[in-house]
């Protein structure tokens, strides 16, 4: 089993898709701030096969959290104080989503109009289906 | 003030009422020949269209307005880069009410996101076409007295069909619906459709790839075109471009009081021999799509 240093105080956001770490590290815009990260690609797992972990060792006011379940609505959120985990979160799964998801589909008019904002709703709560306001296409989380 | 942006921004019963608007200008045109006086219809059309803008423009005129617009993208600022949203913060000024059609999926929403003045989306690439759909209710509704009660065949490309997608979403909300999905496999209904419309609203359904043996079964025949434009490869639009071929033979294996839809325009899938058969009315659908507009500026324009 491969093993990551124990992190004192921050979140581990656990049951990640396998191969969704990156995008998340990227949404949370975890390259700019001043924090220890782990990331932990294909980890084995009973529930998933595989899956990725992301250890973060920062306050929660640090980051915004609330956009998780938009980019993978099966993940948890672990708290950690002093070395243990606090208290399990499932994300919450926002009504709108703005600016956060891009419309993949060329044929949206976000394509052409850069100005426009990317903005998805929520169709579908017990499958995490978010759509692009303008041209329906439900997002792709791969 | 409302735009029409789907086919389900309006609610069963303001359909209803649309409809009912309608069939009263189809039993008496003249009634209703000056209710738009001094009243513009913008046309806002980025691709070229003659059928729908055709029938738009008739549907004002027919009300006493006046109509103004473009017909394609390069007679109009959007050449020279001006955004959807600017266009139509002018177009405002200038028109009581306005029709976009566009390529690009959702931009007559975006359009209704700043317009001071209803929009009636007129399509937007593959995605809706509302007034399509109103019409076909129409024709189905003034033909065969209801909107419940049926099964509805729809045949051809039914992947890519926005009109199929449309009336499959505004006919669910009626009571004991059924369908019968006739394609090629490549071209069956998304899954969307499938799942989230179908499946998820209990509504009983099949697919087949076999045109004749649904025959017998239906109230309603959806005929539609596979459009050349939507296939990526020219070998897989000639293999099933000509896999459904609606003819005399087939239509004598259908019902006496079956009525035959198409949104046309219409390549080879409808034998021009079936034309003649009474229960054809794609011609007189057409028709119906002024009614139709007409009825739904009244509403829009609030001059009922």
């Amino acid at each position: 089993m491969l093993n990551i240093g124990v992190i004192n105080q921050g979140i581990v956001i656990d049951h990640i898709q396998a191969g969704g770490a990156m995008k998340i590290y990227h949404y949370l815009d975890l390259e700019n701030k001043d924090v220890s990260v782990a990331i932990i690609k294909n980890a084995r797992s009973n529930k998933m096969g595989k899956k990725d972990i992301i250890k973060i060792e920062a306050t929660l006011e640090d980051l915004d959290l609330d956009i998780l379940g938009a980019l993978d609505h099966k993940l948890t959120i672990n708290i950690i104080e002093n070395g243990v985990i606090i208290e399990k979160r499932n994300p919450k799964l926002p009504e709108i989503v703005n600016n956060v998801l891009k419309c993949k589909n060329p044929r949206c008019i976000t394509s052409v109009e850069q100005g426009l904002p990317h903005s998805f709703k929520l169709t579908d709560r017990a499958n995490g289906v978010y759509r692009c306001v303008y041209c329906e296409q439900s997002f792709d989380r791969r | 003030m409302k735009h029409i942006i789907s086919p389900t921004d309006l609610t069963v019963s303001e359909l209803d009422e649309l409809l009912e608007l309608s069939e009263e200008i189809i039993a008496n045109p003249k009634k209703f020949s000056d209710v738009c006086r001094g009243k513009k219809l913008a046309t806002l059309f980025y691709e070229p269209s003659t059928r729908t803008r055709l029938s738009f423009e008739a549907a004002m005129l027919n009300l006493g307005g006046s109509v103004l617009g473009f017909s394609s993208a390069d007679s109009s600022s959007a050449a020279k880069g001006e955004s959807v949203a600017d266009t139509i913060r002018v177009v405002s000024s200038y028109a009581d009410i306005c029709a976009i059609r566009h390529p690009k999926e959702g931009a007559p929403y975006v359009a209704s996101l700043y317009s001071s003045i209803p929009v009636i989306n007129a399509g937007d690439g593959g995605h809706n076409h509302p007034t399509q759909t109103f019409t076909d209710l129409l024709t189905i509704k003034n033909l065969k007295g209801r909107l419940n009660n049926l099964c509805v065949g729809f045949c051809g490309d039914l992947k890519f069909g926005r009109t199929v997608h449309s009336l499959i979403n505004a006919l669910v909300r009626y009571e004991n619906i059924s369908f019968i999905l006739i394609s090629p496999e490549e071209l069956r209904v998304p899954e969307y459709i499938r799942k989230e419309v179908l499946e998820a609203g209990n509504i009983p359904f099949e697919e087949t790839t076999n045109l004749e043996k649904a025959m017998p079964k239906l109230d309603i025949l959806y005929m539609t075109r596979v459009q050349r434009e939507r296939f990526f490869n020219e070998e897989d639009y000639i293999r099933l471009k000509d896999i459904y071929i609606l003819d005399e033979k087939k239509m004598a294996a259908a019902r006496s009081d079956m009525l035959v839809l198409h949104p046309l325009p219409r390549v080879n899938e409808i034998a021009t021999e079936v034309d003649s058969d009474p229960r054809a009315v794609y011609f007189k659908q057409a028709q119906y799509g002024v009614y139709v507009r007409m009825a739904l500026i009244m509403k829009l324009l609030e001059i009922v």
